[in-house]
């Protein structure tokens, strides 16, 4: 019997240890990335740090235009993905028959399994050509080519997060609204979709953080110019994210260099708003709970 | 016991070569074996990896006691691997900067420099480009920005799309000094911030081929035909040259530079013999990957 209970302790507390050892590992890459990234703010003014010129084999580390063009293909891509995503998620569960539901939902999980180095080459090889066809625009590897990418990339998180948000909204709303008269659309778009309304500000939240973070995709597709998008046409031209700078500079770094800590440096930041987003993600699912279990 | 199992395992090796080779090969397959095998990593410039691996297939074909594995990633990739110690030859389309040279000495490591072939840069764009020649000065002016449309340099009404290599490779550090800078030491022009950056070579030939604004440089080993080579000058008065093994020899074609490799310290034994090889017969490989070789 106490041979059982030791055995016990034992289990419960390694899976204890397993459970709280993900939160340790986050505290130590974050602790490694400080480590490595913060010297660059003691060796590059501050100025030049913010400035707009990113030619780190020059020592100029502006890492204003990387943001920007990081936040311009994220955001664009969200709001292409976010309709689309929320319009399937509703069809998949509000509309479709059983025999669709059942092909739908795992064809959508094939979906989030392709990876990205496919979408990527997939994006040089047909959609560039289009969008430059179609667009008019000088050349197919722009910001919009990648928020394309990135919306595809980022529908099947947010489709299945909805949907997950739908499924909780419960039967007696539906059935409430089609009491009072309204038809099946006006149930799903007044009723269903408002009540679920928090469930998919998780969606987009979880999709931004997909977004935000992909890269190999994004760097084939984007033309990777470090350009400053400010004005009108700057989706529709090259832009340079943060993920694809890293990815593509950290192979040629110094260890120790100024470039190689600014390229950590650029890592806090994807750090922290990737952190960022998934606390808001996780804040709305925490207020939903208290609100009495409506998911 | 540890030598044994090492002699087993290559016996075994042996046996499966020997059995896709003839059986009068069988006693010399052995007689390698006996010998001590070495293995040479080499690694660095994507231009110069194609040339590496024919060396190395070449060489290894004929000294089967001999291992060498290449890989690419860019000069400054080769060379950080060179200085830290994981391989012995560091490829490189660029000489050493001062800073890499002092690591490798604080970490003990003083390189030797071999130039093993010299390399044209082609000036690349669409095929229905109408442009045929350029200056270095325009050239320079497309990548700095100030001209933005075939316009201005004699082609159709559209815009120019400048495309370069990340800042890791050493075709960008070349260009950026000798045609962009026109060579002048203390000029600060750089790429402009519209430049699209490729990850490789593939990627601005990709570009290339689709795109009727494209405009990139590339090695001319790497040049298709489904791309139209553009004529350079070094100024106004001409002559315009197209790059040709002929025209980098003798000196004629603007922008060509040699191909390093890079050991740490004076090669010696194995890697030595390889070097002293890559100089001599190796060199027959290099005109056919369209490279130009050191000597005639």
């Amino acid at each position: 019997m106490s041979v059982r209970k030791w055995l016990e302790f034992f289990i419960e507390s390694g899976i204890r240890v397993l459970g709280f050892s993900s939160i340790g590992i986050v505290a130590l890459i974050f602790l490694f990335l400080l480590r490595e990234g913060l010297p660059v703010l003691v060796e590059v003014p501050v100025g030049n740090l913010f400035g707009v010129g990113w030619y780190p084999t020059f020592d100029q580390f502006g890492i204003v235009p990387l943001l920007l063009g990081s936040l311009l293909v994220t955001i664009v891509a969200i709001l292409i993905a976010l309709p689309l995503g929320v319009a399937t998620a509703v069809y998949v569960r509000e509309v479709a028959p059983n025999w669709a539901r059942e092909i739908l939902k795992p064809m959508i999980e094939v979906l989030a399994g392709i990876p990205s180095v496919v979408l990527g080459f997939f994006g040089i090889t047909l959609l560039a050509p289009l969008v430059r066809e179609t667009l008019g625009a000088p050349t197919g590897l722009t910001a919009f080519t990648g928020a394309l990418i990135l919306a595809y990339m980022a529908l099947p998180t947010i489709i299945s997060v909805a949907e997950d948000a739908l499924d909780a909204v419960p039967k007696s709303y539906r059935d409430a609204g089609v009491a009072l008269g309204a038809t099946q659309w006006q149930t799903i778009w007044l009723v269903v979709v408002p009540a679920a309304r928090s469930g998919i500000m998780t969606a987009v939240m979880l999709g931004i953080g997909r977004a935000i973070g992909e890269t190999m995709a994004v760097m084939m597709v984007t033309g990777n110019a470090a350009r400053l998008p400010l004005t009108l046409d700057s989706l529709f031209r090259p832009a340079r994210t943060m993920t694809a700078t890293i990815a593509a500079e950290m192979g040629e770094v110094a260890q120790g260099s100024i470039h190689y800590h600014a390229l950590f440096g650029i890592a806090i930041i994807l750090f922290l708003l990737t952190f960022a987003i998934n606390l808001a993600a996780a804040s709305t699912i925490f207020k939903k709970r208290r609100r009495g279990g409506l998911r | 016991m540890n030598l044994d199992r090492i002699s087993y395992i290559l016996l075994i090796c042996g046996l499966f070569v020997s059995g896709c080779t003839t059986r009068s090969e069988l006693p010399s397959q052995q007689q390698a074996l006996s010998s001590t095998t070495a293995t040479i990593e080499n690694k660095g410039s994507d231009t110069l990896v194609n040339l590496a691996l024919a060396w190395a297939e070449r060489y290894t074909g004929e000294h089967s006691e001999v291992h060498i594995s290449v890989t690419g990633g860019g000069s400054g990739t080769g060379i950080a691997a060179m200085i830290n110690g994981t391989v012995d030859i560091a490829n490189a389309s660029r000489a050493m900067k001062p800073e890499e040279i002092t690591r490798a000495e604080a970490n003990g490591i003083s390189p030797v420099e071999i130039v093993v072939a010299r390399d044209a840069i082609a000036i690349v764009a669409h095929p229905s480009n109408a442009v045929d020649q350029l200056t270095l000065a325009q050239i320079s002016d497309i990548y700095t920005g100030k001209l933005v449309n075939w316009q201005q340099v004699g082609g159709a009404d559209r815009p120019i799309v400048p495309l370069s290599r990340e800042s890791n490779s050493g075709t960008y550090v070349y260009m950026l000094e000798n045609v962009i800078r026109l060579g002048e030491k203390e000029s600060e022009l750089l790429f402009s911030p519209d430049t699209l950056l490729m990850a490789s070579s593939e990627g601005i030939s990709t570009e290339v081929r689709q795109n009727p604004n494209a405009f990139g440089y590339d090695g001319l080993g790497y040049v298709s035909p489904d791309q139209k080579v553009i004529a350079v000058a070094r100024d106004e008065s001409g002559p315009f040259v197209l790059p040709s093994v002929d025209t980098v020899n003798d000196g004629s074609y603007p922008i060509s530079r040699p191909l390093f490799m890079y050991t740490a310290g004076e090669p010696q034994g194995a890697i030595k013999a390889y070097l002293d090889w890559v100089l001599s017969e190796g060199q027959a490989a290099v005109l056919e990957l369209g490279f130009v070789p050191i000597h005639e």
